[in-house]
């Protein structure tokens, strides 16, 4: 009666993991395949898709990487990734400060403006955003992207860094102020060292947030040099309606591993950041 | 409190002004606070005012000067085909697909707050469809409805005999999911389900996760199974989160327009239309800067009311 039900359970347990398991990730494993086929193998419609018929091929990768603007379109969301976590940590480390420790009523009423942008889809936006890009003259330029881009990093990051400060206990800071230092000094050798793990995790969570953005760099951007990969990689891979698809499916592949394995190292604290703001307030 | 510390430091230092500054709470307060506020009013509520000022005027991109037209932006989109579809299939889409995400997203987080081997690299499996840059994701569904070589067509063929000249599904040798409406529809739904479920889930996880041990003792103690603690006891109490976590995987569902983008570009015909690809097809494709602004402006009501009801959820824990 102890061990039948819960041996049961541990099937039951593992039964639902393999089909979630085979839901979320069997796209993935399919790139992975895809990536090495030959053309001769892919295109044949009998051949078992999941299996190389065919010796694999190192063929198309080369092609990504040689004969395609893949590694620009790498470099420039590279650029611009870093480019938002600088503009991004300069404007939400103190607005979070402020809004944990500083602000009263009108404080408060900041921080509610600030949660509620973070749930104004660029969607909403992009048609306005284009005509401020364009009076800018920045069509085309990766700084319409690092400008616009922290619209939709700074709200999340604010109430993420909020939470950490508000978990920092006031005396810590107190004993620094009672001991001379003035208040950004407290801020600085007293907060910031303990916050270092939210720090870097918005670091994280901005730059993959910069990689995931597809509509602004859609609008803004037209010249394939200036491409980032979210929309360079599903445009300028695809030749009129011919696609290669080994070569794209490549590239999907070989970006979604390392950003995976790094959201599952921060994942708790992207949890924190969401429901932070709505459950506390 | 912190403003009793404000004399002590005066007394003990020199005082020159940027220190008394520094020391003020009120000042640094606003000095920190106000470059974020500034930065979202300038690039987020004045594009919202523009969006609106666009809706009425007759901007195009041809011609920039803005003249006043009233709602004809509005009853202009409002008549097209294309607008009537977007507009359907944009509650369509978000609403179907939240049923599923919600109850996938709780299964996986009842699973995923178990104790089993190799739990890292299962989640790193289960997260990836969040993870991987939407576009990136969709590239690989676009190649499992592929008209001629899709596998998931292959399996129906050669595996189970589904697919071909004289089986069920026949006579055709592909079902060219995203040529036919409903199918299409269906892709679409799938991979909002399929991207925004890990998301859901790890939120409620979070929320289970918080559920006081002695609360899981206590019903243990009481002798309540598995199930009966899941649905008695966890779910009830998991409410609040879920509530939450289904606002936001709404409101990234309804402002997407990557999936369709990549998937079917609204076709066949209209049939995947949705509110943010037909913005973007009629405003920046089409050059029509006034009726792309109008169409997206029809986001906005359904944001609100995501908006107002977390609103209120935050009010009502900061009184518990």
């Amino acid at each position: 009666m102890q061990t039948a039900p819960s041996s049961n359970r541990r099937i039951g347990l593992w039964a639902a993991i393999s089909f979630f398991v085979f839901f979320a990730a069997s796209p993935f494993l399919c790139m992975a395949i895809m990536a090495f086929k030959d053309s001769a193998d892919l295109y044949r419609k009998a051949n078992n898709p999941f299996f190389y018929n065919l010796s694999p091929t190192l063929e198309h990768v080369e092609l990504l990487f040689n004969d395609t603007p893949y590694l620009l379109f790498i470099q420039n969301s590279l650029l611009v990734g870093i480019a938002v976590v600088i503009i991004t940590l300069t404007l939400a480390v103190p607005a979070a400060y402020a809004l944990a420790r500083l602000t009263g009523r009108w404080g408060e009423r900041a921080g509610i403006l600030i949660f509620l942008v973070y749930l104004v889809p660029p969607t909403l936006l992009f048609i306005p955003m284009f005509r401020i890009i364009v009076a800018l003259g920045l069509r085309n330029n990766l700084l319409s992207l690092i400008i616009t881009y922290p619209t939709i990093t700074v709200p999340f990051c604010t109430w993420l860094l909020m939470g950490f400060f508000k978990a920092i206990p006031r005396e810590l800071e107190e004993a620094a102020l009672v001991d001379g230092q003035h208040r950004i000094g407290a801020f600085l050798r007293v907060i910031m060292p303990l916050s270092l793990p939210g720090v870097i995790s918005v670091i994280v969570f901005t730059f993959t947030l910069t990689l995931h953005e597809f509509i602004y760099a859609m609008t803004f951007i037209s010249s394939s040099a200036q491409r980032t990969i979210s929309v360079g990689i599903p445009t300028e891979l695809v030749r009129g309606d011919v696609f290669f698809w080994q070569s794209l499916l490549a590239a999907a592949v070989i970006i979604a591993i390392p950003v995976g394995l790094i959201y599952n190292l921060f994942l708790n604290r992207l949890v924190q950041g969401f429901t932070m703001g709505a459950v506390k307030g | 409190m912190t403003s009793a510390s404000v004399p002590q430091s005066n007394t003990t230092t020199r005082s020159w002004f940027p220190r008394n500054l520094w020391d003020n709470e009120r000042a640094v307060g606003v000095m920190f606070l106000l470059p974020a506020v500034l930065y979202i009013v300038l690039l987020v509520g004045l594009p919202f005012l523009i969006a609106i000022l666009f809706s009425v005027s007759d901007v195009t991109v041809g011609d920039t000067s803005l003249d006043f037209v009233g709602t004809e932006n509005f009853s202009d989109v409002a008549t097209v085909d294309g607008f009537q579809y977007a507009l359907a299939n944009s509650f369509k889409f978000t609403i179907i697909s939240q049923i599923g995400i919600i109850i996938m997203a709780n299964i996986l987080a009842v699973i995923l707050t178990q104790q089993f081997r190799g739990k890292w690299f299962v989640r790193f499996l289960l997260i990836l469809p969040w993870a991987t840059p939407v576009a990136l994701g969709t590239i690989g569904w676009l190649w499992f409805f592929d008209s001629a070589f899709s596998p998931i067509d292959w399996v129906l063929r050669e595996v189970f005999g589904l697919l071909g000249p004289g089986t069920l599904l026949g006579p055709a040798k592909n079902i060219v999911w995203l040529g036919k409406p409903e199918l299409a529809q269906f892709a679409v739904i799938l991979v909002q389900v399929w991207r925004m479920t890990p998301l859901a889930a790890v939120i409620l996880m979070a929320g289970l996760t918080s559920i006081p041990q002695d609360i899981l003792d206590q019903a243990e103690v009481d002798g309540s199974r598995f199930f009966r603690t899941l649905f008695r006891v966890k779910l009830p109490m998991i409410l609040p989160i879920m509530i939450i976590s289904l606002l936001f995987s709404t409101i990234f569902t309804f402002g997407d327009m990557t999936v369709v983008f990549i998937l079917t570009r609204g076709g066949p015909v209209y049939y995947t239309q949705i509110l943010p690809t037909w913005s973007f097809f009629v405003g920046i494709q089409g050059g029509d800067l006034g009726q792309g602004a109008a169409i997206a402006m029809f986001l906005f009501p359904l944001l609100l009311a995501v908006a107002v009801v977390m609103l209120r959820i935050a009010r009502r824990t900061e009184v518990n």
